[in-house]
């Protein structure tokens, strides 16, 4: 059996990206056919039966989601596809926003339809500042061709897409951030409840899911729910697109049915290829900077939401970063605990000065300077900021963090007593050349 | 008062976007690629806030907020080096190094012709190909020392036919 899958990515490569025509060609908008055809409600039913969980990192049922904003009453309602992807080591959006925009602008039609919405959004990062130019282009053609915009494919359904942008701030991809970023405000995190399905955009209930949950929806219709789900697991319905980087012999974006194991989006031929310059490898990143990092006891996982979890480990955004014997883990956490610096917006004070109490320690041990004591001051940090945090960036912010030292506890170890196994911390001079 | 861009420029812009304060992103984005110093000066900000009908302060919250935003001029090229954990992991480390040499600057700083700035930011997404740089729309990865002088030749031969 083969272990890559193109089901949502098929046409990434393969057609103009902004031709409805070349579209068409190759199946699109079958999915929208169908829907128009069918009730609001079978559609929700249909999405939950194919078990999509959300792609964005939270995991969340989609099904579930939109059946939740279906029992709401209140109009306008708001569709938002969350396009801020900044989870470092994830690009998996970009490759379907600049490669088959028109698959995500179907998700989003379908979208629109379910909930008799007049107006979606997608928000696309700054930093995708070329693709928002081919994903207009794909709208504009879309409209043109009458798939948006007034009376869709003859129905008296009206609907248009607006692109916004975003200008460089990975919590904006928090949902609540998100909306307030559409709205024109700076784009720190909401206080939740209301959830947003009730109070959302412009203060209207709203749906937010991911590009690739979008570009999912289509798919799920046209199949339909149980051959999407023969892809996957029992429980993780379809495929995922992973993002390969690091230190990898094949870096890049690749579909795979969810069953697949990590060992072989690792070394698999078709996929990581193994570890590159014949190195051993050392450890893994899941799901982006707030993931969990996993060992080699942990190669022979399932790649599915319930194998990975139940080993510590989760999907998150598709991320694998793959790390060789020549890395250190304390130097690789400091880069990871200085992004959040970086980005946390500043709200609350865990997450703000968490952070930079994280980094100051993962410092001492790699100037070797730590002592016994810093392993107490660690943990109580950790814990305050995955507890007491405003949002998922503070929330998880330590998660790295505690996943390495409980794999890599050696290591720290070592740094305590003046050693870097690596060979990365310390000057030539302490390690005595 | 600056030498960048006119009232009138800043006016079209805003017209484009129908004067909504919600493009208010969009706005300024543009407002500073179109400044040729990547930046957004106090008196664009307060047009904007004008033209918006927001207080200045607002217009602030938002420029501070963004990564992406500067208050203060740049360099007509704003190199902007990956510095998340995927990209240092294959080497970006190094390539830091090798742009200061070649443009005998530090990180942060700005070339004494005004033509670059370098520049630390987050993950764009171009960790299959790190170590990766961003100048403007475009994006350079799989970096060595002879890509590197490659890459600021070219940009500095566009900027002299310029001239
Ligand atoms: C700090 C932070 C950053 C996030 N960044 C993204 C992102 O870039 N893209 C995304 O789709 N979801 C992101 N999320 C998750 C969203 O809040 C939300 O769960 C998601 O957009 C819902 O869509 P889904 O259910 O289809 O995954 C982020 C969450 C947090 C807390
Ligand atoms: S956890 Fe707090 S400081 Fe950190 S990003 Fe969220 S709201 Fe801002
Ligand atoms: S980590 Fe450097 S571009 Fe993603």
């Amino acid at each position: 059996m083969s272990k890559v899958m193109p089901l949502i990515s098929a046409n990434c490569g393969k057609i103009r990206p902004d031709s409805v025509e070349e579209y068409i060609n190759v199946g699109g908008f079958e999915g929208l056919k169908k829907a128009l055809k069918m009730e609001p409600t079978q559609i929700i039913d249909e999405i939950k039966n194919a078990k999509l969980l959300g792609r964005g990192g939270a995991a969340y049922p989609v099904g579930s989601k939109w059946q939740q904003l279906y029992n709401i009453e209140e109009s306008p309602k708001y569709i938002v596809c969350n396009a801020d992807e900044g989870e470092p080591g994830t690009f998996k959006d970009k490759l379907l926003l600049e490669k088959d925009p028109l698959r995500i602008i179907e998700g989003m039609i379908i979208a629109g339809y379910v909930f008799n919405s007049q107006d979606g959004y997608i928000y696309i990062r700054g930093e995708y500042e070329a693709i928002q130019k081919g994903f207009q282009s794909a709208i504009d053609n879309a409209v043109e061709n009458g798939y948006l915009g007034n009376n869709i494919l003859g129905t008296d359904y009206c609907y248009n897409l607006h692109i916004m942008t975003g200008a460089g701030a990975y919590v904006c991809g928090e949902n609540s951030a998100l909306l307030n970023s559409i709205e024109g405000k700076a784009g720190r995190p909401r206080v939740k409840p209301p959830h947003l399905a009730e109070v959302g955009l412009f203060g209207m209930p709203t749906l937010v899911n991911n590009v690739e949950s979008f570009a999912n929806i289509s798919t799920i219709i046209s199949i339909g729910a149980e051959k999407y789900l023969s892809y996957g697991t029992p429980e993780s319905g379809g495929t995922k697109l992973v993002c390969l980087s690091g230190q990898v012999v094949n870096p890049g974006v690749y579909e795979v049915p969810f069953g697949v194991t990590l060992r072989d989006i690792i070394y698999d031929s078709e996929l990581g290829g193994g570890i590159k310059d014949g190195k051993n490898l050392k450890f893994f990143h899941l799901g982006g900077q707030s993931g969990p990092c996993g060992s080699l006891s942990q190669l022979d996982t399932t790649y599915c939401y319930k194998a990975l979890r139940a080993n510590g480990l989760n999907v998150g955004s598709g991320a694998v970063v793959v790390m060789d014997e020549s890395v250190c883990v304390i130097d690789y956490l400091k880069y990871v605990t200085e992004f959040f610096i970086h980005e946390s917006c500043g709200k609350c004070t865990p997450c703000r000065e968490g952070n930079k109490q994280l980094y100051a320690i993962l410092d001492k041990f790699t100037k070797g300077e730590a002592t016994s004591g810093d392993y107490i001051l660690l943990k109580r940090i950790s814990d305050v900021m995955a507890k007491a945090s405003f949002c998922g960036l503070g929330q998880a912010a330590a998660t790295a963090f505690n996943t390495c030292l409980k794999n890599f506890r050696s290591e720290f170890d070592a740094h305590l007593r003046g050693k870097c196994p690596a060979g990365v911390c310390f000057t030539k001079q302490e390690r005595g050349e | 008062m600056n030498d960048g861009l006119k009232k009138e420029q800043i006016l079209g812009i805003i017209e484009k976007k129908n004067g909504e304060k919600e493009q208010i992103l969009s706005i300024l984005m543009e407002i500073q690629k179109e400044s040729g110093k990547n930046y957004v000066d106090k008196e664009w900000a307060r047009i904007v806030a004008d033209e918006l009908g927001i207080p200045l302060t607002k217009v602030y919250d938002v420029l501070t907020f963004y990564a992406m935003f500067s208050t203060e001029p740049r360099g007509k090229y704003v190199i902007e080096v990956c510095n998340s954990a995927p990209c240092h992991v294959v080497n970006g480390s190094a390539v830091v190094q090798m742009f200061e040499e070649e443009l005998g600057i530090k990180m942060g700083e700005t070339t004494a012709d005004g033509l670059f700035t370098l520049q630390y930011v987050p993950c764009f997404g171009a960790c299959d190909i790190g170590p990766a740089v961003k100048i403007g729309e475009k994006v350079y990865g799989n970096l060595t020392k002879e890509k590197v002088t490659e890459l600021l030749n070219s940009y500095r031969e566009v900027s002299t036919c310029q001239k």
